[in-house]
């Protein structure tokens, strides 16, 4: 299959090696992987912060950069959910038929990495070997928009030397939220040290998720305390061997 | 918090008033604890109903359906209500249905005289219009008799819960205000002993006061009846022994049949309390003639209150909002609530519903901080019985917001709007795109500090993005992008062929 690569504003900025485990696993599996070069970001930031007429020009440049891609695959829970809930909303009010009919056709196409694995290619067992006790957060836009399930933990235990610990409380936000984690930096704070504290109650090496943003923001203060738990996006750990 | 009341036009914005908040460990501990609590109840009763999904489609239907026709069903309750030997007053705001309240229990007493008590039934409604302060000051004192509502009252505090006003509050701080308030120096500390107490306290009361005020759960439009659920039976004797009766509830209370009811019993006990049913679940219609027995009050009014119901109505992208059937599982299920507790929102509707409820009846102008207070992590569209898709509800108000604030000269006090309209510009343009990573990685050079892996790492953000390094550093941006990498295996790949 001919898989284009949505890999979103943050992920190309700061962290690249999520991109670049995605390649390797799906190269891995047969598949080839194109990277439309013009694509930036998908509109979530602007959009959920109440910037909607910042974020429509967003929609017709993706559309424009994967409107012939065979899938899109997007390793990132939250920006998913942003087209996925949101496009649609967004093409009716620009009022533009083609528009419309272009998210209406591309949608289907999109697929999470974890869920295009699991969902669209039926795989659980990726060839991966990654000899670590991990523990798994589940996001809330993949938890709830997605409706991931225990998708992400079915890869995970087909990995080869890993342990997966379950986080408890693994429904809760971890109070990342966006422009949340800084306009309400304290409530945002209280809601990662309970998110934290769970983390280490699992005595994982690695917290992993399927978006980055979260893991950013449990990492950021896993590293402020020196905890030496490391946060590691799931195709880091698929990509492993 | 004081006992001054929760106003959203003079209260702190949500960031200012959780940044204290979330300093307070007993409040905090309470708050976790019961909403814990109910959360497990709730979800064990949930997880018992094989058609709960469809029963929530059903609700939402019913809610839907209600609000397309609500000058219909409000008619038609009139009609029958008034048929029924009820009295039925229309408020076009706060103020109008204090004035029709104050009114009516002045003209209560019997033989001319003006009471000076009413005993009331917990009701959100006349929290939202500070009903209780404006009786006060018409001489008129009201009781609280739901034990919540009590300790509220009793210890000069403010509820901070739709369901379970003192939430907030646990059982070794409610028995220091029995103590203090009721003057029990002896009282203990059980449960048995603190209901014993508001027992006895409250008995009295209603068999003294003659004249009650409730809200309302349910009008029925097509019989004129109204429906009051309730816990501890404080409702049933406010509803029957008093000689008059008056009801405030807002517009969006109506519900077109009987047969509605059906569903939204169901699900109301279920998500409020995790119950299967209410302890009392009461109805009536209008009042009993005296040639049949002449049983409860002699005379009952219902002041139906818009104050910005319309309005909201209008919003077709919020008008869901008025489908809420105030259980408060958006509350107990949020985790943002679960840190600050209720009076962080400002207003007596805390929460996610108050995050959208209270912008709404202010025309935003006094809460422009409360669309912002989620995480928008959806727990409160999963819990919702009518399926109110809160966070959609939230970023619709937020854009409101921020149009309010870029209007005219406001956008140049405001640096997150001009900042946030710049990053737009930037992510129109791939090639805009490109140049401001790299001179992100130029901005940020000087913050970083390389960790003993030889990681750069920053610790220390200026103006508001010091939110996010009070507790957490932020790794800095690698050497090349995921573009350049993969640009550049392209190319070696067509030099290798």
């Amino acid at each position: 299959m001919r898989v284009s690569l949505f890999i979103t504003c943050y992920n190309d900025t700061l962290f690249p090696e999520t991109g670049q485990a995605v390649v390797k696993v799906l190269e891995r599996l047969g598949h080839t992987v194109d990277f439309p070069s013009k694509q930036t970001c998908c509109g979530q930031m602007h959009w959920n912060t109440g910037y909607q007429e910042e974020a429509l020009p967003l929609l017709p440049r993706f559309i424009e950069q994967f409107k012939d891609s065979e899938v899109v695959v997007c390793p990132s829970t939250s920006c998913i959910a942003m087209m996925k809930d949101h496009y649609p909303l967004m093409a009716e009010r620009s009022k533009d038929e083609g528009l419309k009919k272009a998210v209406a056709e591309i949608l289907p196409r999109v697929w999470e990495f974890s869920q295009f694995l699991t969902q669209k290619l039926g795989i659980e067992d990726v060839g991966a070997y990654f000899p670590h006790r991990v523990t798994y957060h589940a996001s809330c836009h993949g938890l709830r928009s997605l409706q991931l399930g225990d998708g992400p933990q079915r890869l995970l235990r087909a990995v080869r030397g890993l342990e997966l610990v379950e986080l408890e409380t693994l429904e809760q936000c971890c109070g990342f939220g966006g422009t949340f984690a800084i306009k309400n930096a304290e409530v945002s704070s209280a809601m990662l040290a309970d998110k934290v504290r769970s983390v280490l109650n699992t005595r994982a090496e690695v917290v992993t998720g399927c978006d980055n943003s979260c893991l950013m923001h449990i990492g950021g203060s896993l590293h402020r305390q020196r905890t030496g738990v490391r946060p590691v996006h799931i195709a880091e750990i698929l990509a492993g061997e | 918090m004081s006992g001054a009341g929760l106003d959203p036009r003079t209260a702190p914005k949500f960031q200012v008033a959780a940044r204290v908040l979330v300093g307070d460990s007993q409040m905090r501990k309470n708050v976790r604890h019961a909403t814990k609590v109910i959360q497990t109840k709730r979800a064990k009763v949930v997880a018992e109903m094989p058609d709960w999904q469809k029963l929530r489609e059903a609700g939402k239907a019913i809610r839907q359906h209600t609000m397309r026709h609500l000058d219909f069903y409000l008619e038609q309750f009139e009609r029958n209500c008034t048929a029924a030997g009820g009295v039925v007053h229309w408020a076009r705001n706060a103020e109008e249905a204090r004035q029709i309240v104050i009114g009516l229990v002045k003209a209560s007493g019997a033989m001319g005289e003006s009471p000076t008590e009413v005993i009331k039934i917990k009701s959100m409604t006349t929290e939202e219009i500070q009903l209780n302060k404006a009786l006060e000051e018409a001489g008129v004192h009201a009781y609280e008799t739901d034990l919540a509502e009590l300790i509220i009252q009793l210890g000069h505090d403010q509820p901070s819960h739709i369901v379970v006003p003192a939430l907030h509050k646990n059982r070794a701080q409610i028995r220091e205000i029995f103590m203090r308030e009721m003057n029990l120096p002896n009282l203990g500390g059980t449960p048995q002993d603190l209901a014993d107490a508001a027992r006895r306290f409250l008995r009295e009361k209603f068999l003294r006061v003659k004249t009650a005020v409730s809200g309302a759960n349910f009008l029925v439009a097509e019989t004129g009846s109204v429906c009051i659920v309730e816990s501890e039976g404080n409702g049933r004797m406010c509803l029957t022994l008093p000689e008059t009766l008056i009801s405030v509830a807002g517009i969006d209370k109506v519900v077109p049949r009987y047969q509605d009811l059906e569903v939204l019993l169901q699900l109301l006990p279920r998500s409020a309390t995790g119950e299967r049913m209410n302890p009392y679940n009461s109805l009536w219609t209008g009042v009993d003639p005296a040639e049949k027995g002449g049983d409860g009050p002699r005379t009952f009014h219902v002041v139906l209150m818009d104050n910005a119901r319309s309005e909201i109505l209008a919003d077709e992208e919020a008008r869901q909002t008025l489908h809420c059937i105030r259980c408060g599982a958006c509350q107990n299920a949020c985790p943002v609530y679960q840190q600050t507790g209720g009076h962080a929102y400002g207003s007596v509707y805390a929460g996610p519903i108050g995050a959208i409820l209270t912008p709404q009846l202010m025309e935003m102008h006094h809460a422009q901080s409360l669309p912002y207070a989620s995480s928008l992590c959806g727990a409160c569209y999963e819990v919702c019985p009518v399926k109110i898709n809160i966070p959609e509800v939230l970023i619709h108000l937020r854009n409101k917001v921020v149009k309010q604030q870029s209007s005219g000269f406001h956008i140049l006090a405001n640096p997150e709007v001009m900042a946030l309209k710049a990053v737009a510009q930037v992510f129109r343009s791939d090639k805009v795109f490109r140049v401001s990573q790299k001179l992100g990685r130029l901005a940020e050079l000087p913050l970083s500090h390389k960790d003993g892996q030889g990681v750069g790492w920053i610790d220390w953000l200026p103006g508001m993005l010091g939110g996010w390094t009070q507790v957490r550093d932020l790794r800095v941006m690698p050497k090349q992008t995921f573009r350049q990498w993969f640009e550049e295996r392209e190319k070696n790949k067509q030099g290798g062929k």
